[in-house]
């Protein structure tokens, strides 16, 4: 079977008498089975899935079908999904099962998507290679000595390896479209607050958005489409108005784009330099107007994204406490001992490290050099991000200043590894949609991603300049 | 010279109130108390992964109610705090309360003193929390029981700015701020059930210094006669140490009310640091003037404004005032009565007469109360316009009134045969025939001897078989013995 690239294809397909969804199922499963050393996914759901596909093809047929028929989405495994496994590719959550389902998930059950199972990723989402995951790393398919990048590696992947058409994945600090960049997909974070985050296992909250990888635009913009909006299980989730994304945007003959100057500075390889000033001539060829500009405070931007997002990991994880579900340590001990002894035993290093941090910098003594003045900051960077994005329409970057690196690479150095995550985390310290889309490839083949942003709320927009730079390219 | 008289007591009080919403604080689960362990839990209460809080927005208009009730300042932005400790009985790891945006700032309330005078107690602040849950010790069980019924059920906190200088001060501070939260009907303020809870800071020093001393904070009081008992044993002790030249160390303390002593659960070195920060799951709460005049002009009457309505509209003794306005029903009952009689000294005695100790003795509730308060007023209007004696009114006519509840006193009192003569017609052959058999006494009466009216004035009130209106029969007595030459 040829690979489809989004959902247009595959239901013409089915339209056609071609393809059902289940001969669709039974593919996607193929593909799995065939390349379980990816270790993309944590649980495969293939009964149900064809149990689903089933229905859905009958509906079809009478005609009572939801506009997601015939998508085929794997889920990170942050998402609720009632009745299925959850554990944040955590051991902390060993034998966890959903009681209820995340607010996506009904969305996307409600238009008849089939869910063909949950992805690997890094634990508790905090990682940019997916090597933190309790389950071992997931391989980059287009060199599996290559991380996928993370933490939503396994739903990169997923799409990458056509696996699912879509996969739904977190993005906090760039989980969604650095790994969409390593493995040569479309990631897309929202505006924060535009998706419900019911559902959703918090890595810090006044960050976490999910977001969605896909291989066209088309299908992106559907899935935000349906799983966009007011919700009444979250009270951060804006009320305003989803557009039809998927109706598009018209582009205006001229936009004034920026394109960031570190971008295509020193700390960027020589590949990815390439490839983003050549999306760069080629706007300028269309007649955009083209600027340099620089990301306000960009010395901050780390400090004030591990700062912020570790001060509410380390309370967003208290939860996970061995007492009411999950893990619970085999050793008699005291009320505190079993605390210890269950926590230690269930998170991995990086959540550990990252739970300390966030303990540290709300402590007593260190708060306000730390906290207070980190929120401070964020607010600073946030107010200067929306004053250039009302100035500019877009602004385009590299997603990475790499490709994907190798496994274990930044094993011994993690703050290596951290500040590849430089590009990305602005959107998430200013609240903004931020996308990745494909931009070639280097000499070893391996994917380049250029990140896009745009003011908060022009989902639309950036879903419809995507895809006309797609075609440009 | 005594130890006490050295020292000065300075208290500061935290009272926590559980409101009386329907569902919890933040999450849809019912807040009722007494239910079956663990059935008003759900994901959000339980702190399942992806579980978010969403307010209760009753909680927080029953926080602006206690807040208006004690003038404090309305904070227009109210943001949620988390205060992050372990423990089995609190689902999330943290506490959703509000820390350097609280609901109330400032305040006051107003208790009275031994001397009788009365003195504001400046508050500090009120600020709006979730409660924990409940864990449960089986003795000889080595496991704890845990029920989250409670876990998540709305509290109001009060903190009072150190302001209390003795036991009893604090013991008049918790009353009214008892008798405010049942006047409000957030919070049952039912101590003995844990709804109303109290924590004591307590500190001495000598008097006129102007630094305060050492504070020691005291928990487990269960009523609040154990608050009062707990700071005066507090007092106590800590002058004892001082005496001795010891100092006091910061710790928390717990009561014991079995002993009347305090003993040390933690110092302040083992104290937590809550690591307080900004929720970020929830959008801080904006109060609108809208908002805020809505819930002002639904308040109900406070007992301050009550107790002095009733002294001076009313013309009542404070003692009365004060007593009538102890509970709201009671307060609003009398309310009742006073709208439909003017006799309102009346109508506090036999609301705090009958009809209290008829609900004292039978432990109900106002409203269950059989009398309406308008029949009680016709029944003090029957004996002020003398139709019946007020010994009749109280020993005859009120226990059938309990009794058929439906009839009016008139109709009763006709029913038992007891209006009172007021007629001087039918009077006037009774007193004379009395007089015309009696005239030794009569002549004794005549000869200066007035301590006998009395004689003449029982034997008309027997022939009128008790019906004679007393004042008009000692009138027409005394008027006929003077009339006989």
């Amino acid at each position: 079977m040829k690979r489809f690239n989004s959902l247009t294809e595959i239901r013409k397909e089915i339209l056609s008498g071609n393809l059902t969804c289940e001969t669709l199922v039974n593919y996607y499963l193929e593909n799995i089975n065939k390349k379980k050393h990816l270790n993309v996914f944590l649980e495969v759901y293939s009964e149900e899935a064809l149990k689903e596909a089933k229905l859905i093809d009958a509906k079809l047929k009478n005609g009572t079908a939801g506009k997601l028929a015939g998508m085929v989405i794997g889920i990170k495994d942050v998402i609720s999904h009632k009745g299925h496994g959850l554990q944040a590719a955590s051991q902390i959550l060993n034998g966890f099962e959903a009681q209820f389902n995340a607010t996506v998930i009904d969305r996307l059950l409600r238009e008849d998507a089939i869910i063909i199972g949950r992805q690997n990723c890094d634990e508790f989402a905090m990682g940019s290679s997916n090597e933190n995951s309790s389950f071992g790393p997931v391989l980059n398919d287009a060199d599996n000595t290559c991380v996928p990048g993370g933490s939503s590696g396994g739903s990169a992947v997923a799409v990458q390896a056509d696996f699912c058409l879509a996969s739904l994945g977190s993005d906090t600090g760039g989980s969604v479209r650095q790994p969409a960049s390593f493995c040569g997909v479309i990631g897309l974070k929202p505006t924060y607050s535009r998706i419900s985050r019911w559902g959703l296992v918090a890595y810090a909250s006044s960050f976490d958005c999910i977001g969605i990888f896909t291989r066209s635009i088309e299908d992106n913009a559907l899935l935000l489409e349906i799983i966009a909006g007011a919700d009444d299980f979250d009270s951060t989730v804006s009320f305003k108005e989803v557009e039809q994304y998927s109706k598009g945007f018209p582009i205006p003959k001229k936009l004034k784009i920026g394109y960031l100057k570190e971008g295509i500075g020193n700390g960027v390889s020589a590949s990815v330099k390439e490839k983003t000033l050549g999306s760069i001539a080629k706007l300028k060829a269309q007649g955009h107007d083209l600027h340099e500009v620089e990301i306000p405070f960009l010395d901050y931007i780390l400090p004030v994204y591990y700062i912020l997002t570790t001060a509410e990991a380390s309370s967003n994880l208290s939860r996970f406490d061995g007492v009411r579900y999950g893990h619970r340590t085999k050793e008699q001990t005291d009320l505190l001992g079993m605390y210890k002894k269950s926590r230690a035993e269930g998170f991995g290093e990086e959540v550990k490290k990252r739970i300390m941090l966030g303990t540290f910098v709300l402590s007593a003594s260190y708060y306000d050099a730390y906290y207070t003045k980190a929120q401070k900051v964020r607010r600073l960077i946030k107010d200067k991000t929306d004053e250039l994005l009302a100035e500019f329409d877009f602004i385009i970057m590299p997603s990475a200043p790499t490709t994907a690196f190798k496994i274990n690479q930044f094993s011994k150095d993690a703050l290596a590894m951290y500040l590849a995550d430089v590009f990305t985390v602005q959107a998430n310290i200013a609240g903004i949609p931020a996308i990745s889309i494909p931009n070639g490839v280097d000499s070893n083949g391996m994917p380049i991603g250029l990140q896009i942003i745009s003011a908060s709320f022009t989902e639309n927009k950036l879903l419809s300049f995507s895809d006309y730079l797609l075609n440009l390219n | 010279m005594s130890l006490r008289d050295k020292y000065q007591p300075v208290i500061g009080l935290e009272v926590h109130c559980q409101m009386l919403t329907i569902s919890k604080a933040f999450v849809g689960d019912s807040a009722e108390f007494g239910d079956l362990p663990n059935t008003n839990v759900s994901v959000i209460t339980l702190a399942h992964p992806g579980a978010l809080p969403k307010a209760n927005k009753t909680a927080v208009e029953f926080a602006m109610k206690i807040g208006l009730a004690c003038g404090s300042e309305i904070s227009r932005y109210n943001e949620y705090a988390r205060k992050n400790y372990y423990y089995p009985d609190l689902p999330k790891g943290y506490q959703i309360t509000q820390d350097k945006h609280p609901i109330c700032i400032g305040g006051k309330v107003k208790i009275k003193l031994n001397d009788g005078s009365y003195r504001e107690v400046q508050l500090n602040r009120i600020h709006m929390e979730e409660d924990a849950g409940k864990s449960i010790h089986i003795d000889g069980e080595t496991d704890t029981l845990v029920d989250y019924n409670r876990a998540g059920v709305p509290l109001i906190e009060m903190v009072s700015e150190p302001d209390l200088f003795s036991s009893d001060e604090a013991y008049q501070f918790l009353t009214e701020v008892r008798k405010l939260v049942r006047y409000l009907e957030i919070c049952d303020g039912n101590m003995e059930e844990g709804s109303l809870r109290c924590d004591a800071n307590i500190s001495v020093m000598l008097k006129g210094s102007k630094t305060l001393g050492k504070k020691v904070e005291v928990k487990n009081m269960n009523s609040i006669r154990n608050v009062q008992r707990a700071i005066e044993h507090e007092i106590d002790r800590q002058i004892d140490q001082l005496e001795k030249g010891e100092t006091i160390i910061s710790e928390t303390r717990t009561f014991d009310a079995g002993t009347g002593k305090t003993a040390s659960m933690r110092t302040k070195e083992e104290m937590n640091d809550y690591r307080y920060f900004p929720e970020p799951d929830l959008q801080p709460i904006i109060v609108s003037e809208e908002w805020l005049t809505n819930i002002r002009s639904a308040m109900p009457p406070l007992p301050n404004y009550l107790l002095d309505k009733f002294q001076k509209q009313y013309g009542l003794p404070e003692y009365d005032a004060y007593v009538l306005t102890d509970n709201k029903e009671i307060a609003l009952f009398f309310e009742e009565i006073c709208g439909k009689t003017t006799n309102y000294k009346a109508a506090s005695n036999w609301v705090m007469g009958p009809v209290k100790s008829f609900l004292n003795e039978l432990t109900l509730h106002i409203k269950d109360y059989p009398v309406t308060p308008a029949k009680l007023a016709e029944l003090i209007e029957l004996v002020d316009s003398r139709k019946v004696s007020h010994t009749a009114a109280q020993q005859t006519i009120y226990p059938e009134m309990l009794i058929s509840p439906a009839k009016t006193p008139l109709q009763l009192a006709k029913e038992l045969n007891i209006l009172q003569d007021s007629n001087s017609d039918s009077l006037l052959p009774i007193i004379k025939s009395v007089l015309a058999e009696m005239p030794a006494k009569v002549a004794e009466y005549r000869g200066g001897k007035k301590g006998i009216l009395g004689l003449f004035m029982g034997e008309v009130m027997r022939r009128s078989k008790g019906k004679a209106d007393p004042k008009l029969a000692s009138e027409l007595v005394i008027k006929e013995l003077d009339s006989i030459e």
